[in-house]
């Protein structure tokens, strides 16, 4: 935890070094990694010069493969290769795709749904944590150095429970996360940036197993997010479905078992595919039990087949233009993202009811990686001084309270600029009570049991009192990431109640450090060695960040925060002497809890005096 | 922080708002206090910029919409709406509010009739809104621009019914 760094000009407190950080596209098909190098962006190849890495995770005993060596098995293993894995993401057993439940062996483990697998019963957290670990090896061995961060995109209308999910993925593959970022707005960021765009842009955004559609205001280097829109369960992968269900269908066969059902679906998507620069496609379609049967499938008869999914994707659009309070004239650029808006027959379908023609300038399925790649470079601190420019995004979807009922009491309405907070007061129905629980939905529908459960809250430590005495104020908190956070007082008293959260989908802390501690290696000498010199820089990196902070701003403090504070600074000098780079590290955390509240005093004092003008030079930013 | 929202957007306390420069204001704080700017420092860094930014978000929520304005600066001066309680409208609305929801239930179904209610009412806020200012920024009569307030909320929620009737028929 560094302090608030003011340096004098020309007395950096660290050499100026450019930070390592990269955009993830965790997609339900394909997942790619991208980073600024030289003021270029690029997505980062494997060793084999290809940049795609399949979504694709196997697990066999004692080994796990991810990309295109686990999607070339997959027929053959279909029950321990997990494909899409992105549609199971902070989903319960029963809300689970049918596709999903079909295809693997899911088991309800109370919150998120489990797959069973040879090696053992894994949450999709876990599944996706193995594509991003393969995906930050690649960064790192590329780079040649450690990722200070990530930006992660997610769809825009993912629900609380599955950006909560991404983010734990990427903490068990080790990566710091610098910010969840919507692929719609990723992929503006980079046709914005590209292009030097202003106006109102919408983005259409149809990957292999979600649909987004956002509408984006750029101007004078902001990028505002006006509404957004979408179906986290529409993509690709349906028109795969309706071809193979159709394919199936013809040959008259007996229901094929799941490994046969899998090579169908691959032979679907190559004629999708193929379908793309072609009239007709000649499909092999695998019959039980051996051989393969010819079917001819025309561009025609395979966009009659789907128009009911090209159909469902225009009332999120009409949903998200109502809520900008826009009509369709009014865009004056449409973008196309995701591999499925290849399909000639979506393109014109986007043509005729924008009645303009799409932009597909830059590849749309690398497009939201280079976004993220972007916004990763700026966020980690490599802003470079012409690079000045702003997001600003929105909440997907309505936050709301259970009331009486059954019925839901909304308290943050969909397309609000984040971060957003709401405080609601409650009070106590009982003589003595000390605790109530909350129960937070997501939706937008007046039904409890027609939203989706996030979390219970439970507020604890209440002081007693009377029935209806209790003034308690809670305050829902939806950070920039897109996810919320609750915490409660009582009024009269001030005491803080404590909130612990029961995610309905999510997983537990204890959950996240188990998964953290299977996947850790050995550690081995070498490693000890390099977390102890770790630990000691950052021990004197921060006893001169505070000593400096003291030297400024000591008026900040009180005579007995400023002993408790240097007593925190001799404490760790005299630690980061030793060589136990735990104590060194539990040293650093007293310091940084020490100093948390002057930090924040003086954050909050450099913050207005910038914004009153009364500019003082060595300004953080 | 700078709790007084027009103090936070260096505007001057009244009524009558240049949403331009209401806009470049809200643009010139965010970028000086959004969390993206603070992503790479410290947690406690982190969670004051991000204080600052849902505060500059309610703040330029607020000061957007006049309805909600007019409220701010009530509750500033002392005066409360208390739409739920006081619903001391006087007679001649109250009338106006009847007609008016008959308007609405003889306009079902047909779009065109929904979108011509629409446009008056626009016209009839628009006329409020101006009541609103002089009654705000230059007789200082608090009691009238809240009575105004209540009208105009009643206005907005009529609009907004009318507006998710018209979706639902051309969906």
């Amino acid at each position: 935890m560094a302090l608030l760094q003011l340096s004098e000009p020309g007395e950096s407190p660290a050499p100026h070094t450019r930070r390592l950080a990269v955009g993830i596209d965790l997609g339900t098909t394909n997942s790619l990694v991208a980073t600024v190098r030289h003021s270029l962006t690029e997505c980062l190849p494997d060793e084999q010069g290809r940049a795609l890495l399949p979504s694709v995770v196997r697990y066999a005993k004692g080994s796990v493969t991810v990309g295109a060596d686990a999607l070339a098995v997959q027929a053959q293993d279909p029950r321990n290769t997990i494909a899409s894995v992105k549609r199971l993401m902070g989903r319960g057993l029963a809300d689970a795709d049918p596709a999903m439940r079909a295809r693997f062996d899911l088991a309800d483990a109370g919150g998120m749904v489990r797959i069973k697998t040879v090696a053992g019963e894994k949450s999709p957290v876990e599944v996706s944590a193995e594509i991003l670990k393969v995906l930050r090896a690649r960064a790192e061995e590329t780079l040649d150095g450690e990722l200070v961060g990530a930006v992660i995109t997610v769809p825009a209308y993912f629900d609380d429970a599955q950006r909560q999910a991404t983010k734990d993925a990427a903490r068990v593959a080790g990566l710091n996360v610098l910010r969840l970022l919507n692929e719609p707005t990723a992929a503006a960021i980079a046709y914005g940036l590209d292009e030097g765009a202003e106006g109102v842009y919408a983005v259409f955004d149809l990957g292999g197993g979600t649909f987004d559609f956002s509408v984006l205001r750029l101007s004078k280097g902001v990028f505002e997010v006006m509404a957004t829109s979408g179906d986290s369960a529409l993509g690709g992968d349906d028109f795969d479905e309706a071809l193979a269900q159709w394919l199936h269908a013809e040959t008259r066969g007996a229901d094929l078992d799941c490994g046969s059902h899998r090579a169908l679906l691959a032979e679907a998507r190559r004629v999708k595919e193929a379908l793309t620069a072609s009239a007709t496609v000649t499909a092999e379609v695998p019959l039980l039990g051996g051989g393969k049967r010819d079917i001819g499938v025309s561009a025609t008869h395979f966009h009659a087949l789907t128009k009911p999914l090209i159909e469902r994707c225009f009332s999120p659009v009409k949903k998200a233009l109502r809520d900008a309070g826009l009509k369709a004239p009014d865009i004056e650029a449409v973008v196309l993202v995701g591999g499925a808006t290849r399909m000639p027959h979506l393109r014109d379908a986007v043509q005729a009811f924008f009645g303009r023609t799409p932009h597909t300038d830059i590849d749309p399925d690398k497009v939201v990686a280079i976004g993220a790649a972007i916004q990763a470079n700026v966020l980690a601190g490599n802003r470079r001084a012409d690079e000045d420019w702003l997001l600003l995004d929105v909440i997907p979807l309505s936050l709301g309270l259970e009331t009486m009922g059954g019925l839901v009491e909304r308290i943050i309405t969909r397309n609000s600029t984040i971060p957003v907070a709401k405080a609601q007061e409650f009070t106590t129905y009982k003589d003595g009570q000390t605790a109530m629980a909350i129960n937070v939905v997501q939706g937008e529908r007046d039904l409890v049991s027609e939203c989706r459960a996030l979390a219970r809250f439970e507020l604890r430590g209440i002081p007693p009192m009377a029935a209806g005495a209790a003034r308690i104020r809670v305050t829902f908190q939806v950070d920039a990431d897109g996810l919320l956070s609750v915490s409660a007082r009582e009024q009269t008293s001030g005491v803080e109640a404590s909130v612990s959260v029961k995610p309905s989908y999510g997983l537990s802390d204890d959950e996240i450090t188990a998964m953290l501690k299977a996947g850790a290696e050995h550690a081995t000498a070498d490693m000890q060695e390099r977390a102890l010199r770790e630990q000691q820089v950052e021990a004197d990196r921060l006893v001169d960040a505070t000593r400096q902070a003291l030297a400024a701003d000591a008026a900040l403090l009180s005579a007995e925060e400023r002993s408790a504070i240097d007593q925190a600074i001799d404490a760790l000098r005299t630690l980061r002497q030793g060589e136990d780079h735990l104590a060194i590290k539990a040293g650093i955390e007293a310091l940084s809890r020490a100093t948390a509240d002057f930090a924040a005093r003086r954050m909050d004092q450099a913050i207005r005096n910038a914004l009153t003008g009364s500019r003082i030079d060595n300004l953080p930013v | 922080m700078i709790q007084d929202y027009f103090s936070l957007f260096q505007l001057p306390e009244r009524f009558a708002l240049d949403l331009g420069a209401l806009e470049g204001a809200y643009r010139h704080v965010q970028a000086q206090v959004h969390p993206d700017r603070f992503a790479h420092r410290s947690e406690v860094e982190r969670r004051v910029a991000m204080q600052w930014a849902t505060h500059a978000n309610e703040a330029y929520r607020a000061l957007r919409n006049p309805v909600e304005r007019a409220r701010y600066l009530l509750e500033r001066r002392g005066t409360t709406i208390d739409a739920e309680r006081n619903t001391g409208m006087s007679h001649a609305f109250l009338m106006q509010q009847m007609a008016w929801r008959e308007a609405v239930e003889e306009a079902a179904g047909d779009v065109a009739a929904l979108r011509r209610l629409e446009k008056d009412l626009l016209r009839d806020e628009g006329v409020m809104l101006d009541d609103l200012q002089h009654a705000l920024d230059d007789a200082s009569d608090n009691t009238q621009a809240a009575e105004l307030v209540r009208r105009l909320m009643f206005m907005e929620k009529l609009r907004s019914e009318i507006d998710d009737a018209i979706a639902q028929l051309e969906d």
